[in-house]
């Protein structure tokens, strides 16, 4: 019975890591200008002619890996807020993210500062917010969860409808842009690596301590009876989180529904212990939305559409058919 | 291997719950903590367990103050059943009652095939092996107790610390419980530490027993002495029929 489970579990992670090379493939064949499978092996060989090398390895190379890292931080954010705060509605931006990068980098925007100060402006948003929420909620010897959280959801509304504001004030051209990153929006992504660094690492750490997180789950006292340093160990996980949130942020925008579905629908599939989990996660979510920003720039070409669209387009299904189909 | 309160005072900022208490639990004893409802009993708990701080005095693991011990090792010493626990796992029985092997852990990553194998025996003592693939979620009141008991049992802790070990259980599965942890105290040199509610159950599995009379009193020591019918009518303001 549980080899069976066993069986069932590396089933699901390898089913995943299938999913996620073929998402990488595939989005290296689709795109407005088709290409067959054998141009883009020849291209990976080192062989290809110049103007499909450009298109595979300096256009669609760099924003699928960018797409699939956030994807893959996304997803491991969501995972880990959803352990830390001990809530299911648990996503990356409910600590205030999103609203602090959006505030800072739709402010700069609509002041008429180019993209790179703008980008720079959202950045520091982001972290703004962290200190924020993390500093308001922080007491030594008092670190509270719930207050965690509320502090986060209170900010992340202030931060809402000043978004909103500067929407409604921004210059009629400037707010398609802004909206696009609102909604999540791989097209202005720069070089990915550093982001791939951050998942590998990020997704290492999170692997090895695992096993203190599924101890976690059981609750802070009795984690605390078992070993674990409790408030050590949840501020790691915030920091960690954070970390994984911001540098997707900065890539993409707020791409919503990766982070806080992709942890439930490998739960959905029978995976709960944290160290399978993580890192079905992490291929789950880079694999969505590699598919889902495939779509974005292929199914309406040369329309190109906001990723964060399509990520729900194609997620809701899924989920709402494993829920109904559970019990 | 001891476990000593020194001067214990437990309670919260500004509110004494017990007078400084002083006692010493070892291997083999089994001790029966008694005292009304809000008498302290929880929170003298979680102090002999290092989740809280005492208001003064010291606890003491083998002669060390136990604050002074890491967290993993003092897991490996000492276990706490929680009176309330947090409901949201998401796992089945066996993978809950694994996680009690957690400071057991001899790789980063996991535990080892024996761990398992610890589990099952562990759910099988309780009773409840046929439930081990279940999830938690799904097991009644009394089931998810013996699941929290057999994690205890698989951290397989020198002391066991027992927040009202019996509570929910039918009668069967009270003195099956009770009948374990007086055996591990007996035959495998654990001390054991248990809240119960029942003087008559102290008295038939427990060689000791401190009573909590409130802020200003407090009896500890053999059963045979402290566990009297005046003692218990005192502590209960009813007469207890022995």
């Amino acid at each position: 019975m549980i080899a069976a489970r066993a069986r069932r579990t590396v089933f699901v992670l390898v089913l995943f890591a299938g999913l996620a090379v073929a998402s990488l493939g595939v989005g290296l064949l689709a795109g407005s200008v088709p290409l067959s499978f054998s141009d883009v092996a020849r291209v990976l060989t080192g062989r290809g002619t110049s103007a499909i090398s450009e298109i595979v390895l300096t256009i669609r190379l760099p924003r699928l890996l960018a797409a699939f890292a956030c994807g893959g931080l996304l997803a491991l954010a969501g995972t880990l807020l959803q352990v830390l705060l001990r809530n299911p509605l648990a996503d990356p931006y409910v600590l205030g993210i999103s609203g602090g990068a959006g505030l800072g980098l739709l402010t700069a925007t609509s002041l008429g500062l180019g993209y790179a100060p703008s980008q720079l402006a959202g950045l520091i948003g982001a972290l703004a917010a962290v200190l924020t929420v993390f500093g308001l909620s922080f007491r030594a010897g008092d670190w509270n969860l719930y207050r965690l959280l509320l502090t986060g959801v209170v900010f992340s509304a202030g931060c809402g409808a000043l978004i909103s504001l500067t929407l409604l004030l921004a210059p009629q051209a400037a707010v398609k842009g802004m909206l696009f990153w609102l909604i999540g929006d791989l097209s202005g992504a720069g070089n990915p690596g550093w982001a791939l660094a951050v998942m590998l690492v990020l997704g290492i750490v999170s692997i090895m301590g695992a096993g203190a997180l599924n101890v976690l789950s059981l609750g802070r006292d009795k984690a605390a009876t078992l070993g674990v340093s409790v408030v050590a160990a949840e501020i790691v996980i915030y920091l960690a989180a954070s970390a994984a949130t911001v540098t997707s942020v900065a890539l993409a925008g707020t791409v919503g529904f990766v982070g806080l579905i992709v942890p439930h629908l490998i739960r959905l599939l029978g995976i709960t212990d944290l160290r399978w989990l993580i890192p079905t996660a992490i291929l789950g979510g880079g694999a969505l939305l590699s598919f889902a920003d495939t779509a974005a720039r292929s199914v309406w070409a040369p329309l190109q559409l906001p990723v964060g669209v399509l990520t729900a387009l194609l997620g809701v299904p899924v989920v709402l058919l494993l829920l109904a189909r559970r019990r | 291997m001891t476990l000593t309160a020194e001067s214990l005072v437990v309670g919260f900022p500004g509110r004494r719950l017990a007078p400084p208490l002083s006692f010493k639990i070892e291997a083999g004893q089994c001790w029966a903590v008694l005292g009304n409802n809000g008498s302290g009993k929880t929170t003298l708990m979680h102090v002999l367990a290092a989740l809280r701080r005492p208001l003064g005095g010291e606890v003491g693991l083998d002669g060390a103050p136990i604050s002074t011990i890491r967290p993993a090792a003092r897991a490996r010493r000492v276990g706490l059943l929680l009176q309330e626990e947090a409901l949201e796992f998401w796992g089945t029985v066996l993978d809950y009652v694994c996680l009690g092997r957690y400071p057991h852990r001899r790789s980063l990553f996991g535990w080892e095939p024996d761990d398992e194998r610890l589990a099952r025996e562990q759910l099988e003592r309780m009773d409840i092996g046929a439930l081990a693939q279940r999830s938690l979620s799904t097991l009644s009141g009394g089931e998810r107790q013996r699941a929290r008991l057999a994690l205890l049992l698989t951290q397989d802790p020198a002391f066991y610390l027992l927040d009202e070990p019996l509570q929910h259980l039918d009668l069967r599965h009270q003195l099956l419980a009770a009948q374990c942890f007086v055996d591990l105290a007996r035959q495998r040199s654990r001390g054991v530490a248990m809240v119960l509610h029942d003087p008559r159950l102290a008295r038939s599995f427990c060689d000791h027993a401190l009573l909590l009379y409130g802020p200003d009193d407090a009896l500890a020591g053999p059963a045979a002495t402290v566990l009297t019918a005046s003692n218990l009518e005192r502590l209960y303001g009813v007469p207890v029929p022995l």
